[in-house]
């Protein structure tokens, strides 16, 4: 095939074309809008279902239905109108059946902007909605990243039976990257053994997420709880560049990360022993990696575009073994490979100054004015 | 010795709707989704769609309505059912799709749903029950709470100066584009059953036919939260719902 320019969001869309989606329903929202602008020509031509819903909490019960009745099924949105999904995917998680959201985050809160953020870390990765319960999150940095976690999230969420969550933002959507689409792969034959296809010779099947009986709840929740740490087990995905000698970690998921690989090259040209580490799963979290990485590492830097989210899962993993320091910028402001470096030299001269460092002592940095 | 020989043939003069599953209801003594459940099932039978058929229950009353039927069900966050009903019929559109909500789930949290499936005129059948109450929460005021209906939270009637006047559902879903079939019946007494048995029918039979979206309105009974006895809530169906809601086919496309 060869790689050919390709718009993020626009990429995402055939990559989930391309990996049998037979369903999308979706809304208007920028910055994800040309997913459902390209869907709405691309899905008709091949004689698959797209709809435009009325509303996000539309969009995700459709798909919630389709899901049921056993469709690759997927829909995609922006920060404000995933917050709207929160109830959808809280009943799709109590009920088993898989889909895929693509999140392309904007600023927030509120109406917030249309710029690149990363404010959707918890209500996507910690569950949002109500319940316990956590979705498969893997987050891309390139659009060619975005276009092979596509195309594996249909298949993921079909074996857990789970929410897939692709988390981009506005600047991955928006970017136009050299990439290569995979192979059409051939559509399901069959609807899955749950799904409600009408009962025909064989027993009626009911989808619900509803257990009246406290104790049926409870042992349902237990079964969720095997699977997630199941996911846990086998799905964790990160990317790293120049760690094995690192004396300092840098971490950051998504554009965030790949801004910080730039500082990251540009601090070990200066002579700083420096690392990236960039979870590409969200959940379940590279915990393991990265407290791997705190026994010989003097300290963590993790970036990001919003107030310091995934910092708390960071310095959960970290444990205290090593001070966990953050850049930060909010609102839609994408981080400079130069502020990221500047964090960078100003977290070692923390190394001098504090012969003892506390993980406490480590304040957040924002960048931007005060 | 003389034997007796009996002669006995048995005729068939009732019997359970095999949609219908065998099971203990959950339904108040005297509520008249009982009937609506059977009606449904009637049909279902009739038409010979047990195994096309998928219902989404709302939440409510009808929550459980999943264990009452002997097809494919799935149940909806409130509101949300015609949402949901819209995505499998358009993934399996070969299968007979139907929905089942009450006043609180359709007119209130999913107005917007239950506006929209009509304004695509989806080719879905919707059985609407409405009771003029919350039924499943209590008791309180509804969409569909008649001016100085008294209930746990208008405990001095329904103001309809500071809560506006309740929604006539079938004829707000016949004036949109979509609807092929909109009818408001009622099942206080076994003539009113059997005329809305014909629409119930007709909703189903619209949806086979692909004429667009089919709406049936049921003025149901809420014994309990009414604080009526059965028999009294029939007469309150009839003396005071009915001047509000009057029974009538608001839209019936041509052809059908």
């Amino acid at each position: 095939m060869g790689k050919q320019l390709l718009k993020g969001n626009e990429a995402i869309a055939e990559a989930a074309v391309r990996a049998g989606a037979t369903a999308y329903f979706g809304y208007p929202i920028t910055p994800q809008t040309e997913l459902l602008e390209y869907l709405s020509r691309r899905m008709p031509e091949l004689n698959r279902v797209f709809l435009q819903a009325e509303s996000e909490v539309a969009a995700i019960n459709m798909v919630y239905g389709a899901a049921c009745a056993g469709a690759r099924t997927f829909t995609s949105s922006s920060s404000p109108g995933v917050s709207l999904m929160m109830e959808g995917l809280s009943y799709i998680a109590g009920s088993e059946v898989p889909m895929v959201l693509i999140d392309v985050m904007r600023g927030g809160p509120g109406l917030g902007n249309i710029a690149p953020a990363q404010g959707d870390y918890f209500q996507i990765v910690k569950g949002g909605g109500h319940g316990d319960y956590k979705l498969l999150v893997l987050a891309p940095a390139t659009v060619q990243e975005a276009i092979d976690l596509t195309y594996q999230a249909f298949e993921l969420a079909e074996k857990y039976r789970t929410i897939v969550v692709i988390l981009a933002d506005g600047s991955l959507g928006q970017m136009m990257e050299p990439a290569e689409l995979p192979p059409m792969k051939p559509l399901q034959s069959e609807a899955p053994a749950w799904a409600l296809t009408g009962a025909q010779s064989r027993p009626r099947r009911v989808i619900t997420s509803i257990h009246l009986e406290p104790e049926d709840e409870e042992a349902f929740n237990h079964k969720l709880q095997v699977k997630f740490e199941e996911m846990a087990r086998y799905e964790v995905r990160y990317y790293e560049y120049e760690v094995d000698d690192a004396e300092w970690i840098v971490v950051g998921f998504g554009t965030a990360g790949r801004v910080a690989q730039t500082a990251v090259k540009q601090a070990r040209a200066q002579g700083l022993k420096v690392g990236l580490h960039r979870p590409i799963s969200l959940y379940p979290f590279p915990e393991r990696r990265l407290a791997e990485l705190a026994q010989k590492a003097c300290g963590f830097l993790v970036v990001e575009m919003n107030a310091g989210q995934m910092l708390e899962d960071v310095r959960l993993a970290v444990n205290g073994r090593a001070p966990v320091n953050f850049f930060g910028r909010m609102g839609g402001v994408v981080p400079l490979p130069d502020e990221v470096l500047a964090a960078l030299w100003q977290m070692t001269d923390k190394k001098i100054s504090l012969p003892h460092p506390s993980p406490v002592s480590c304040l957040p940095m924002y960048g931007g004015r005060p | 010795m003389m034997t007796a020989k009996l002669n006995l043939t048995e005729s068939l003069v009732y019997e359970r709707p095999h949609a219908l599953a065998e099971t203990f209801t959950h339904y108040c003594p005297g509520c008249t989704h009982g009937v609506a459940h059977r009606l449904v099932a009637e049909v279902i039978d009739e038409l010979n769609l047990a195994e096309r058929t998928i219902g989404v229950a709302p939440v409510g009353c009808a929550v459980f309505a999943y264990n009452y039927f002997n097809v494919d069900f799935t149940e909806a966050a409130h509101g949300r059912a015609p949402a949901m009903a819209t995505g499998i019929k358009r993934v399996r559109p070969e299968n007979v799709v139907f929905t089942y909500q009450g006043d609180g789930d359709l007119a209130a949290i999913g107005l917007a749903e239950i506006m929209h499936v009509a304004a695509r005129g989806e080719n879905l059948t919707t059985i609407f029950v409405n009771n003029a109450i919350y039924g499943m929460t209590g008791g309180q005021m509804a969409p569909t709470t008649l001016p100085g209906q008294k209930t746990t939270s208008s405990p001095c009637g329904r103001n309809v100066a500071r809560m506006g006047m309740p929604l006539k559902m079938a004829e707000i879903i016949a004036s949109l584009p979509g609807t092929a079939y909109a009818v408001r019946r009622s099942l206080h007494n076994a003539k009113e059953i059997i005329k809305a048995k014909k629409a119930v029918r007709r909703a189903f039979e619209a949806q086979l036919a692909d004429e667009g979206f089919a709406f049936v309105e049921l003025l149901s009974s809420c014994p309990t939260n009414w604080g009526l006895s059965p028999a009294a809530s029939l007469q309150w169906i009839e003396a005071q719902m009915l001047p509000y809601y009057p029974i009538g086919d608001y839209k019936v496309k041509p052809g059908q």
